[in-house]
């Protein structure tokens, strides 16, 4: 027996499971941005993809078509969804802080219609391309896109980023009590609606940030957000709501099911082994659905 | 009536129910006293089917009734008041009575929910008319619509959990009353978990004690109020001595004038 | 005979008579549109206005189109049997999803969202399924040549009314049935007040199913015969999130509490379709949704009850 030599099989297998890895690591990013709202404001952007999206799309306008170097670009499009945040939690999510929850959802939900809708008008339906063709890196008979290996660096780094920023700040540590007793700020003085508006600029930063690096890899078109929206809401709710490290590890768990279901055959049906096993989870888990805060 | 054998209720490592056993006959009233935290509460929760028994078996009418779901239990002729009143506030008086008669029997009939559900209103004294809503009934009423939906389930069992919080004097008086009531009419076995020891001690027949979760004493109101260990229990060996003290002192007081 | 229930015989008589009077098709077909619709939000409210808020019901509209569709296509099987499976289908899948949210008390925001995904996968099954389903690109059950009883397909829009005005009387018979039963007062017992309403007796899993899985079998017969009549289904116009906010939306505009509150959402979602399509052509596409994105938060944050709901409210009607 040769020990030293991969069967073909498994090669592939090993190059789906990293691949499940560097996509894990930008859906990471994203539940973190759901989870930090809710955890804070208590409230879920049921949008929170379609934030992406226009993300994606501004990342196309100020890189491919007006031209504009990526490291001002970048900057550029996580700034535009971070204010995207901003705005949502001025106009919409302020007057509704103290409405039943059902009403907060339909919200954000009207939202979604909107940026979908708004971008089937001002952009059209077609699918477009950043037209970046990073290089591949392989390892052995395995391939891995630079751009895939950038996204998870660049996704790890937002989220140590997020991590020092919510250890080290006054204003991050703010957030962090706020997120675990709301009534306590208030007894402190401080004030809730500058932190409000911080966590969703935060929140869209995040989004941001996923923008850029999902339009490295794939076309950005209206309904892109229907791709991943599903996903990071399964994967929101099976790590707990609220629940940073649950999210975290249930981004990684939920990222291997699609790559490996991936391997095997089209990617959609990925999706669907994902759901399959969110139900399974839930039945098997119940405790795994169990948020910080009832 | 009812067996329960070495029931324990454990919440991660904290016990909550350790290792309790007692027998309800049919047609009497138990009362069930302790201080905060004895695990009364628990014990009847766990009777109902809120709780799964950690160990233990509970017999009703020979059956095994440990684990099963609250609405399977209330459907077999356990019925329950909560200590504190959980009325359904978007419902009249009368269909939250008319409700719990239909499902606790087991969704047979309408009409029969809605005849159980004037007698129990009947039983307890508030009024059928469909059209008095929750928010109108004061503390007392509150008490009464819970024992009515409990009753409207036609239980063979009655688990009264604190009737009496929340009264005043008058009101204890004629709620003690009722449960007696409640018993020698319809037939109905009480276990009965109060705090306020006085007026349940007048109504029952038996009296268990517990304190941390166990049982510390049983038998006839009489013997169980003067058995030490549930004075100390209630009281504390302190106050005890203190009584002893002020007993003396009044003795040699006595004796010198 | 009251003055109510006169008025409403008369209408009905108005209704029925309708087609025969009046005979512009693309009126009728509105009207036809508008009923489907109807009866669609109105299947969503059953389950809406006791707190199960679903955003993925465009999941068991879907699920009702295409397998009517395709035992149609691909097995020559009827509609008059393809139907009953199709809600078969839907009622399953209604359970299997259902079964654990409800069991581990799954309620609200959770509830929502698994919902949400929902609508997502059964988008993303009937996508994956391209090769039988056409995916993106939609799918045409095949025609039969003129009106087929057998294959429940009909050429002229007075067939397609009356069916349309019998389905939606159906939905509204369904809604008060509900309404009025004591399955309603354990719904509302339980979104109260759960625990207490496990206490009163109520299996709290089983009620909830129960309604939920009726609600998703209406769905999907919204969703199947909506296939018959349009004779061609694409993910986006029967599933997916869009659908589902939309019936969301509807119901809500038009009041979720009322009978007649999801038929209100339904004319005026139709309707406005229907003017900005005549008023701005293809360039009106994706257009109306954003008007009901706008529409609807507006709603939720100025009228939460509901056009029809406050309505009532304010003339003394309902609670």
């Amino acid at each position: 027996m040769n020990f030293g030599f991969f069967d073909v099989f498994d090669i592939y297998l090993l190059e789906a499971v990293v691949n499940g890895i560097l996509l894990g690591g930008v859906l990471a990013l994203m539940a973190l941005g759901l989870n930090l709202i809710f955890g804070v404001i208590d409230v879920v952007w049921i949008c929170y993809a379609e934030l992406i999206m226009i993300g994606m799309y501004g990342l196309y306008y100020t890189y491919a078509v007006y031209g504009l170097p990526m490291w001002i670009a970048a900057p550029m499009c996580i700034a535009l969804v971070a204010v995207l945040g901003l705005l949502l939690h001025y106009i919409v999510i302020r007057p509704l802080l103290d409405a039943a929850p059902i009403n907060q959802l339909l919200a954000t939900g009207g939202v979604l219609f909107f940026l979908q809708s708004f971008a089937t008008v001002a952009f059209g339906i077609d699918f477009r391309n950043l037209g970046i063709r990073l290089p591949v890196l392989a390892i052995g008979e395995m391939h891995f896109s630079y751009a895939r290996l950038l996204a998870f660096l660049a996704a790890l780094a937002g989220m140590v980023t997020i991590y020092l920023f919510m250890t080290r700040t006054y204003i991050g540590t703010a957030i962090r009590a706020i997120a675990q007793d709301r009534q306590i700020m208030v007894l402190m003085g401080v004030d809730s609606q500058r932190l409000y508006l911080v966590t969703s600029a935060l929140g869209g930063a995040l989004a941001g940030l996923a923008a850029c690096l999902l339009v490295l890899q794939y076309d950005v078109h209206p309904f892109v957000g229907l791709s991943f929206g599903p996903i990071t809401f399964m994967i929101v709710v099976l790590g707990g709501l609220g629940n940073f490290i649950g999210g975290f590890v249930a981004s990684f768990v939920f990222a291997e099911i699609i790559s490996l279901g991936g391997l095997y055959s089209d990617l959609e049906w990925g999706y669907v082994l994902a759901f399959a096993f969110f139900i399974l989870m839930m039945f098997a888990r119940p405790q795994g659905l169990l948020t910080r805060r009832s | 009536m009812l067996l329960v054998k070495g029931l324990v209720k454990r919440f991660g490592g904290f016990a909550a129910v350790n290792n309790v056993s007692f027998e309800v006959e049919r047609g009497e009233i138990l009362g069930l006293i302790g201080p905060n935290g004895s695990g009364k509460s628990t014990i009847f929760n766990v009777l109902s089917g809120t709780y799964r028994p950690t160990a233990g078996s509970i017999l009703f009418d020979g059956h095994e009734i440990a684990g099963l779901a609250p609405h399977q239990i209330i459907n077999r002729g356990i019925g329950r008041t909560f200590q504190i009143p959980r009325p359904f506030r978007r419902l009249s008086v009368f269909d939250n009575v008319a409700l719990a008669g239909y499902y606790g029997q087991g969704r047979h009939s309408r009409a029969k929910a809605q005849a159980s559900a004037e007698r129990a209103l009947a039983v307890v004294g508030l009024p059928i008319d469909p059209r008095v809503e929750v928010g109108g009934l004061g503390a007392a009423g509150l008490k009464k619509l819970e024992l009515a939906k409990a009753l409207a389930t036609e239980p063979k069992l009655l688990l009264a959990d604190e009737s009496l919080g929340g009264l005043d004097e008058h009101e204890m008086s004629r709620a003690a009353d009722m449960l007696r009531r409640i018993r020698d009419e319809m037939g109905i076995t009480i276990i009965w978990v109060e705090h306020i020891m006085g007026v349940l001690m007048r109504v029952v027949d038996r009296v268990i004690v517990l304190d941390h979760g166990e049982k510390i004493a049983e038998g006839s109101p009489g013997a169980v109020a003067n058995d030490p260990k549930v004075i100390e229990v209630y009281l504390g060996t302190q106050a005890q001595a203190a009584q002893q003290e002020l007993a003396t002192a009044s003795h040699a007081e006595g004796a010198q004038s | 005979m009251t003055a109510r229930k006169l008025g409403i015989g008369v209408a009905a008589l108005a209704l029925i008579a309708l087609p025969f009077v009046y005979k512009q098709p693309y009126h009728l077909h509105v009207l036809v549109l508008i009923l489907i619709w109807s009866f669609a939000y109105t299947s969503w409210s059953i389950m809406g206005r006791f707190g199960l808020v679903s955003l993925g019901h465009g999941g068991f509209m879907g699920v009702g189109a295409y397998v009517t569709a395709l035992l149609w296509n691909h097995l020559g099987v009827s509609p008059w049997i393809g139907i009953p499976l199709a809600l078969l289908a839907a009622g399953l899948l209604a359970v299997v999803v259902g079964y654990p949210c409800f069991r581990f008390r799954i309620i609200g925001h959770y509830f929502a969202l698994v919902t949400l995904a929902l609508s997502g996968i059964v988008l993303q099954v009937i996508t994956a399924t391209r090769d039988h389903t056409g995916g993106s690109l939609g799918y045409t059950p095949e025609r039969t040549k003129g009106s087929v009883l057998a294959a429940v397909q009909f050429v002229d829009k007075e067939t397609w009314y009356l069916i349309a005005l019998l389905v939606w009387a159906l939905g509204l018979l369904i809604w008060y049935q509900v309404d009025g039963s004591m399955l309603r007062h354990a719904m509302e017992a339980i979104s109260e007040d759960e625990d207490a309403a496990a206490a009163a007796g109520i299996n709290v899993t089983a009620e909830k199913l129960k309604i939920t899985v009726l609600s998703a079998m209406m769905t999907a017969f919204a969703g199947a015969l909506y296939c018959q009549y349009q004779m061609f289904i694409s993910p986006d116009t029967v599933s997916g999130i869009s659908v589902s906010l939309q019936m969301v939306f509807a119901a809500v505009v038009g009041g979720i509490y009322v009978a007649l509150g999801p038929t209100v959402g339904a004319v005026i979602t139709i309707l406005l379709a229907e003017a900005l399509r005549i008023g701005f052509g293809t360039a009106a596409v994706g257009w109306d949704n954003l008007i009901y994105g706008v529409l609807l938060v507006c709603f939720i944050v100025l009228l939460p009850q509901g056009i029809l709901g406050s309505l009532l409210v304010r003339s003394g009607a309902a609670k």
